[in-house]
């Protein structure tokens, strides 16, 4: 397949010598509008991908904080639709920063694949994590959507073990996302050695860069993982700024100055 | 599906009933799942399982449960002859248990430590509560806080027996959101938990093994049948939430061209308002909760509410085995309003001295529909799936009675 977005973003920030700072927020949280603002301010902010959430009722691999902006998301009037309509927003202003869309199946599903790979096409999505479609499902969307064109990223997480790791990796691309702890996002801080085992095994099985997440929530958690993996994604810790308050022009800005912080953090690391 | 030999080969291989079924579930799940298949069918090779379930079963749940002729019901209705399948007289009240034994022999086999559930009428609950009473393993149930108020009875029975209520208070706070809370907490403690689901759904192999163990509901019917009437039966009738009594009743007649099977969903307010809990007469095929069935949900795919006056079918999915049976056409699937069951509960009631659980007053609620125009010599099985102590609150409510 020919090279994404993502390829294009990671093979640079090697060449720099640094990790990617990979930021999650959920589209329409806390309104369509502030959302674009979000959205449009992560790259100014260091944000070297974006994956944008797409709300689901049912997110059941999600922390607290998660499930409450999908259901803020959703009280705003997010759908799929209007997702994939404020990432075309977003791509008027900036072609290079890679997009993730992030979510669940159900909402895909109902779309219809074909039409929404499409769509997706159109709006300049680059890859996609789906979290409820392990390998063991590659035929609903990961194979449509790698044929179109796209990453489709996968999870590995501690319980992904040796004898199951190529089946995780076999049809993944752009990068390998590993969950750094058995749990729902935003539970608990990951132990850095821990991860550092984790990785050492992982790399054995793939060239892919791998991002790490679930956890993390400060420029220093970010740097320590920055040392080990070529990625360090945080998502509760920015979505969680969005509620801090009722004004959602301060949610803007909240969150765009957390990920300043964060992205500060990674980029101290210099990797030879 | 022309061709159809059986009906009772599903799933196959990859879990799936024609599209419906699967296992669509976060990577930090799939390796539990796969090993709980292995467990499941090493299970099944081996004859000191099945000795060792049966004998709970018998001494312990007090199998197996008795066909009885509803006499009075029959008189009422002037027409096919009745007979109730009393799951409601097993230990605990319902046939919830069945499905709760065999999964905790073979979580003791996996070597977990720590049981987790999730309840919508409590009765799954208390049932997953006490065989980890019974067997000494520490217990968890999520519960919503909407079902925790219209259930206290089985709330306190769970805390009786040790385990520890969780209440869960996201979404409507029904048992859809129970499940979604189970399933965090089993991707948490990947290491030591166990998760017993208490339907037919659920990422596979939960719909056939949960199948499977409720079957001796409907292999204990055949069989006493076969003695009370030396035939089948013409009809079946079982209330549908997740749909584990009926699937436990009706999988062993599947492939029995004679019998009519008709399964019974909540259409709570009416199928034509938003308030009822009937996936496949309003809902359409969805994934959810690790598995593709029939879903209530709105043009985006959001996941509606369901609604129903019965705790244990207010759920906006179905197994997807039911799913599969619907869309091949071998069971007729249909509905009954709060009112029909209210009316059933209470006509149950004053019949035949049998308070039923209001989830089977669902299918008892069908009778009124067919049994009138039915010959004498026409049997109809209804699963009474559990009795209703539980429910007496809910109904005085309904009913405009301070208890």
């Amino acid at each position: 397949m020919s090279e994404t977005r993502i390829d294009r973003r990671f093979r640079a920030l090697k060449a720099e010598g640094r990790a990617a700072f990979v930021t999650y927020v959920m589209a329409g949280d806390p309104d369509l509008e502030s959302a674009l603002e979000i959205v449009k301010g992560l790259p100014a902010a260091g944000a070297d991908i974006i994956e944008v959430g797409l709300p689901f009722t049912d997110p059941m691999a999600d922390g607290p904080a998660i499930q409450q902006a999908g259901l803020r998301a959703l009280a705003s009037g997010t759908t799929l639709r209007k997702t994939l309509d404020l990432i075309a927003e977003f791509r008027k202003t900036d072609d290079e920063t890679p997009i993730v869309l992030m979510g669940y199946y159900n909402p895909i599903y109902s779309y219809g694949v074909d039409r929404f790979l499409k769509d997706a096409r159109a709006a300049g999505i680059d890859g996609m994590i789906v979290v409820d479609l392990p390998s063991e499902e590659d035929s609903e969307l990961c194979l449509p959507a790698r044929a179109a064109g796209f990453n489709f990223i996968r999870l590995a997480t501690p319980t992904t073990n040796d004898r199951r790791l190529p089946k995780v990796l076999a049809n993944s691309s752009g990068f390998l996302y590993y969950v750094s702890i058995a749990g729902t996002t935003g539970a608990a801080a990951p132990k850095p050695a821990d991860v550092a085992t984790a990785l050492q095994r992982i790399r054995k099985a793939t060239d892919l860069p791998i991002a790490v997440g679930f956890g993390i929530r400060t420029g220093a958690q970010a740097a320590e993982i920055a040392k080990i993996a070529d990625g360090a994604v945080v998502g509760t810790a920015l979505v969680e700024q969005v509620a801090l308050g009722s004004d959602n022009k301060d949610a803007v800005k909240r969150v765009l100055d957390l990920a300043r912080e964060i992205s500060a953090g990674i980029r101290s690391v210099k990797k030879t | 599906m022309s061709n159809l030999n059986s009906y009772r080969t599903g799933p196959d291989e990859t879990g799936h009933f024609g599209i419906f079924g699967g296992q669509f579930v976060a990577e930090t799940l799939m390796p539990l799942i796969l090993e709980l298949d292995a467990a499941y069918e090493a299970s099944k090779k081996d004859p000191e399982f099945a000795k060792e379930l049966s004998g709970l079963l018998k001494h312990y749940v007090g199998r197996e449960s008795p066909l009885y002729f509803a006499e009075r019901l029959t008189e009422h209705y002037g027409g096919a002859k009745i007979y109730l399948k009393r799951e409601d007289l097993n230990h605990t009240g319902a046939h919830k248990i069945n499905n709760c034994m065999g999964q905790i022999l073979l979580a003791r086999r996996m070597g977990k430590t720590r049981i987790i559930a999730e309840t919508g009428a409590g009765q799954h609950g208390v049932a997953t509560a006490t065989v980890a009473a019974r067997f000494g393993l520490k217990c968890a149930i999520y519960m919503g806080e909407t079902d925790i108020e219209r259930q206290k009875p089985n709330v306190f029975r769970m805390k009786l027996l040790g385990a520890e209520v969780i209440p869960v208070k996201s979404g409507a706070r029904t048992l859809k959101d129970a499940m979604n809370e189970a399933l965090r907490d089993w991707v948490t403690n990947v290491a030591d938990t166990f998760y017993i689901i208490g339907t037919v759904a659920g990422p596979h192999p939960y719909p056939q093994l949960v199948r499977d163990f409720q079957c001796i509901i409907g292999e204990e019917t055949r069989r006493q049948m076969r003695e009370a009437e030396g035939r089948l039966p013409d009809t079946l009738l079982a209330c549908i939430g997740g749909g584990s009594n009926a699937m436990g009743l009706f999988h062993p007649f599947l492939d029995e061209e004679s019998v009519e099977i008709i399964g019974v969903e909540a259409a709570g307010h009416g199928i034509d308002t938003d308030k009822h809990a009937a996936s496949l007469k309003g809902g359409r095929p969805g994934v959810l909760h690790g598995n593709r069935t029939y879903l209530l949900q709105d043009d985006d795919g959001q996941i509606l509410e369901a609604h129903s006056i019965s705790a244990g079918l207010d759920y906006p999915g179905i197994g997807p085995e039911h799913s599969w049976l619907n869309d091949v056409g071998r069971v007729k699937y249909v509905n009954a309003t709060d009112q029909e069951a209210l009316d059933a509960f209470q006509l149950c009631c004053r019949l035949e001295g049998i308070i039923p659980a209001l989830e089977s007053s669902h299918a008892l609620a069908h009778l009124e529909k067919i049994a009138p125009d039915l010959p004498k010599d026409h049997i109809i099985v209804v699963n009474l799936s559990g009795r209703g102590d539980k429910d007496i609150f809910t109904v005085a409510s309904a009913l405009g009675v301070d208890l």
